[in-house]
């Protein structure tokens, strides 16, 4: 570009050029002598307005700002996994080699290494018709994930010369493709992709399968088809960060991306040493290489904040496409909200509801149908689950973040501040909570599980249903004044509260259970219900039923009850039968 | 490159504006001369072609259009740091304040900072014994961690903070030091500081930066930055573990309020500008520990909730940066329980890694789990009983009540020297929960309970 553009105002992360440009609206730029990275984000006649994604102090009016011509791009290929990039795709941990302990501006770095060799089989010969989202390389990533190369979406033709098998780095030219206007285009392992555009794929296809993350309260009550959408609201205090974590360590993706946005330092460091030190049951690897981590803590510059959800998602597309089933989890989606809002009151826009700009339900609802379960170009099946945590102000679940984000998730995991404060984690309040999956859900655990298991979830949310309606009466006159079966339906209902829905992060077995579990553990509290039922309906009191102490042994048999070996539950399921039998 | 200009464009509030400056940044510092020889500091807060914004620290009274020289000082504000700021005070802007004259610098650093890329930090583990049972057993300091209080005018917050200093067990520890940060509170405040850090034996040991409350209010947005950039090169250059605490923050924000509406900027939430979580969160997170050094940045900032109430902006966004808060109760105040710590609403999110066996006993994460899903059961109980009357709650709730008063006089309440080792926290809170039903301690195993709950003869 012949044109000189330089800064002539500096507001915050906001920079503007004075006259006319031929800069492109949301083209990447490089601002001032640091080649800070910035985004157009107005053009008028007057002023180009540029977000920079660095820290500004220390920026003159005057310096340069060099265009790019190309929009805000992340680079794909192998090498991602395992990594921990900041909002933009600079890898934290080669900026920590070259600056030291606190980040600098301005580090220019690739976001995957350039320089190591891949072990590459190539699966095309020459003469091949190539068409955009095929595979056309493979080479293992990690030991557990083998990275499938893709042509661009936007590069079809003949293929005229190929490379033979062996190690070659990223950017190495692998292929070269005649494409139908005739230019030749060379195929490597890495490739560009803007973060603000979705890759495109052949067909959305119906949701069949649940994510499985061996959280009871969600796995069984409320749980997220693979390719779905949740929001997880909650105030401070309420486990946001500690469900987000636990999902990404136990779901049963085969790619998780974690996006930290505007969070904290040290929680980002605790999912860096957890992942590393963590093995995937399945594999027996470490989480880490099946793992990306994007951290853009709450004291990194507020632009690159807003663009972290959009790397996220982008890398998360890209796995996809090879046919993984990818999770991404945002902690928290309410800083991008803010950091939107924030860019937006720089600008002087209108603002609507709570200072957040017109646009906000908008950009929400691009991102969140960003998810869901696709055949990508090549033919192969994958999926992304979104799962985003929200942080209302005051816990206030009328904000216009949590009411948006709740149109365009199907599935609400309301984080309960009182629950919280009884210590009962996941504190997911099961009468605000809600997931429309389970229609389409129930299919896959008839024939995965069980016939009957949502019949047995569905008895479940009934006694809970109930119990809510008698603590009504309770908190106004004393549980001693209700019949022996309502005291009763309190009792199984402490034991589903305590036993089943609470569950023990720190807990070595409780950590993650099995759906199959989670079955038997239904299915065991249920017979209880029935057998004291029955007792109660031959006069039996309820003080003489809970002595038998078989509540306390349900409550505790999460813990007792080791995860390979569910059916021990049946032993429990005799005893109750004959403690009971034995009752007069 | 310095350069000087003659006479003002504008004055509006604290903010001058200057015309036809070149090469100025932002965040550049400026130094106003007045004709009549006093001088005052400044900063450049936004830039719009030649025309340069300066914020003026001590205010613009007396400013005119043309009694003024303003001088572009060619970098950002920095502060002089050496080993040798410790047992110093400095005012709100970091100049010495003591008449013990300028600190001889042996680097100079930019306030502002920047952020530690998550990398380099170390994951805090190492719990920071207070001797206060309510912290130690159910709201864990850790070191490196940012754990703040939520109080409310004229509750103990500073006592509390005081006797945190004083037993948090480092005080003959040689590479300790205290970073004492006041914003905005008033001279009695600081006095009350001062002298117990005297009494207490460590005022050689405590670093004061102070903005009074009748101090200039701008000074008060740069003097938290002065006090973490002290106590961050104290610690990661000094390897020395430093204690930072930041009060008031109310006033901090407040401060930031006026500045944020002087400069015509749109208002969020109560009025507090946009970017205040941005800004609380630059603070906050300057808090931790780093590879390569031994030393670490623990904070207590002090927050005092407007009318009470913690959704209010402020404790809520400073909630969602630290990790976990200290939330004082103005019922229990009353009821003359010191200190008057609500743990139903205190949590510290570092605690579940820097507690059990190893670091302070292995009962101590069953016990914590049964004292809280307890005393919420009281709350319950309690709110039942003033609709009912006592008379008539069920056996249960009768010794849920029991329990509850007993928990708050004996396990809550403790003298302002009393200092109590965690052995006596933890054997303390298990004789309370002995009151209790065996039956009814749902969250601790049999294997525990054997060990530790004592039925009654």
């Amino acid at each position: 570009m012949s044109q000189n553009n330089t800064i002539y105002g500096i507001n915050g992360p906001v920079v503007t050029i004075k006259g006319k440009t031929d800069l492109k609206m949301m083209e990447m730029v490089y601002v001032g002598e640091n080649a800070l990275v910035g985004e157009v984000i107005r053009i008028n006649d007057e002023m180009t307005t540029i977000q920079v994604y660095e820290d500004t102090v220390g920026l003159h009016p005057g310096e340069k700002v060099v265009s790019t011509s190309y929009p805000m791009a992340v680079t794909l290929g192998p090498g991602l996994l395992g990594n921990i990039y900041d909002g933009i795709q600079k890898p934290l941990s080669v900026i920590a080699e070259k600056s030291g302990v606190f980040l600098t501006k301005g580090v220019s770095t690739p976001s995957i290494d350039e320089d190591k060799e891949w072990d590459t089989v190539l699966l095309i010969k020459e003469g091949d018709t190539v068409t955009g989202g095929q595979i056309f390389a493979e080479c293992p990533e990690t030991p557990i994930i083998k990275h499938k190369a893709l042509v661009p979406p936007d590069c079809s033709g003949e293929v005229i010369s190929v490379k033979a098998n062996g190690h070659y780095k990223v950017n190495d030219c692998l292929a070269e493709v005649r494409t139908k206007d005739g230019s030749i285009r060379g195929l490597s392992l890495a490739q560009k992709w803007p973060i603000r555009t979705p890759r495109p794929t052949k067909a959305r296809l119906p949701i069949t399968k649940p994510l499985i993350t061996g959280q009871r309260v969600i796995d069984t009550m409320f749980p997220i088809a693979m390719g779905g959408a949740a929001a997880i609201p909650g105030g401070f205090g309420t486990g946001k960060t500690v469900t987000q974590h636990q999902l990404a360590k136990f779901a049963d993706a085969d790619i998780i991306v974690y996006v930290g946005c505007g969070e904290r330092g040290n929680e980002m460091t605790q999912a860096l040493n957890e992942f590393s030190e963590l093995t995937d049951p399945s594999t027996g690897r470490p989480l880490l290489e099946r793992t990306i981590l994007i951290a853009n803590t709450s004291n990194m510059p507020v632009a690159a904040r807003e663009a972290s959800i959009y790397t996220g998602i982008t890398l998360a597309e890209y796995y996809r496409d090879m046919g993984y089933n990818t999770a991404l989890m945002a902690d928290s989606t309410s800083r991008w909200a803010e950091a939107l809002r924030e860019i937006s009151g720089r600008l002087e826009e209108m603002p609507a509801d709570e200072g957040y700009p017109a646009y906000l339900p908008s950009r929400l609802s691009e991102f969140y149908e960003r998810a869901g379960y696709f055949e990508s170009l090549c033919g192969e099946k994958g999926s992304i689950t979104l799962i985003g945590a929200v942080s209302p102000q005051g816990a206030d679940f009328s904000e216009p973040v949590t009411q948006n984000t709740k149109r365009f998730t199907r599935c609400f995991w309301a984080l309960d501040k009182s629950l919280a404060y009884a210590r009962h984690y996941p504190a997911i309040n099961w009468n605000d909570s809600y997931s429309e999956y389970i229609a389409e859900l129930g299919d896959w655990y008839k024939n995965n599980v069980a016939p009957d298991f949502l019949k047995y979830r569905n008895e479940i949310a009934s006694i809970l249903a109930e119990e809510t309606k008698l603590m009504e009466i309770v908190k106004l006159i004393g549980s001693e004044i209700l019949p022996d079966d309502q005291k009763l339906t309190l009792e199984v209902a402490r034991v589903i509260r305590i036993g089943f829905l609470q569950q023990n992060a720190m807990h070595e077995t409780d950590t993650y259970t099995p759906v199959y579990k989670h079955y038997k553990m239904m299915e065991a509290i249920l017979a209880l219900n029935d057998a004291a039922k029955g007792a109660i309906a031959r006069q039996i009191p309820v003080s003489r039923i809970l002595a038998t102490g078989l509540f306390d042994k349900l409550i505790k048999m999460k813990y007792e009850i080791p995860n390979d070996n569910p059916d021990m539950i049946d032993g429990y399921i005799t005893e109750i039968r004959n403690v009971f039998d034995n009752l007069i | 490159m310095i350069t000087e200009h003659i006479g003002l464009h504008e004055i509006s509030g604290s903010l001058v504006v200057l015309d036809n400056v070149e090469d100025a940044f932002f965040e550049e510092m400026a130094e106003l001369q007045l004709d009549d020889g006093s001088t005052r500091a400044g900063r450049i807060v936004m830039i719009e072609g030649k025309k340069a914004v300066v914020q003026v620290f001590e205010g613009t009274k007396e400013l005119s259009m043309s009694n003024t020289r303003t001088v572009l000082k060619g970098k950002p504000m920095e502060l002089s740091l050496s080993p040798e700021i410790i047992g110093r005070v400095f005012d709100g802007l970091g100049r010495p304040k003591d008449g013990l004259g300028d600190v001889f610098p042996v680097c100079k650093r930019d306030i502002n900072g920047t952020a530690i890329n998550p990398v380099s930090r170390v994951y805090p583990k190492n719990y920071i014994r207070t001797g206060i049972s309510s912290i130690d057993a159910l709201a864990t300091l850790i070191r490196g961690q940012k754990l703040p209080i939520f109080s409310g005018s004229g509750m103990k917050h500073n006592e509390l903070a005081v006797q945190i200093v004083k037993q948090a067990s480092v005080s003959d520890n040689e590479d300790f030091a205290i970073v004492f940060a006041a914003m905005g509170v008033k001279n009695d405040v600081a006095d009350y500081f001062r002298r117990s850090f005297e009494q207490a034996n460590v005022m050689n040991k405590v670093t004061m930066f102070l903005n009074l409350s009748n101090d200039p209010i701008i000074e008060r947005i740069i003097t938290p930055r002065c006090a973490l950039t002290a106590a961050e090169y104290l610690a990661f250059s000094c390897n020395m573990n430093i204690l930072v605490i930041l009060t008031d923050m109310t006033s901090y924000c407040e401060a930031l309020r006026e500045f944020s509406s002087s400069k015509g900027e749109i208002p969020g939430r109560k009025g507090y500008p946009g970017y205040l979580y941005s800004d609380l969160a630059s603070l906050y997170e300057r808090a931790g520990i780093v590879q390569g050094a031994s030393g670490s940045v623990t904070q207590i900032p002090i927050l005092t909730m407007p009318n009470d109430d913690i959704t209010h902006p402020i404790p809520d966004l400073t909630g969602f940066i630290t990790e976990g808060q200290i939330v004082l109760d103005r019922a229990l105040e009353t009821t003359g329980i010191y200190p008057p710590v609500s743990i139903l609403l205190s949590l510290s999110r570092l605690m579940k890694d820097g507690i059990g066996k190893g670091f302070t006993r292995d009962d101590h994460k069953a016990l914590s789990d049964q004292l809280f899903a307890s005393y919420a059961l009281v709350q319950d109980a309690r709110s039942l009983a003033s609709v009912i009357g006592e008379d008539e709650l069920s056996d249960n709730d009768k010794i849920l009540l029991r329990f509850g008063k007993a928990f708050e006089e004996k396990f809550l309440n403790q003298g302002e020297n009393e200092n109590r080792t965690i052995e006596e926290t933890l054997d303390l809170g298990w004789e309370l929960l002995s009151m209790l039903p065996r039956e009814s301690l749902d969250r601790v195993s049999d294997d525990i309970l054997n060990q530790h709950y004592k039925a009654k003869a």
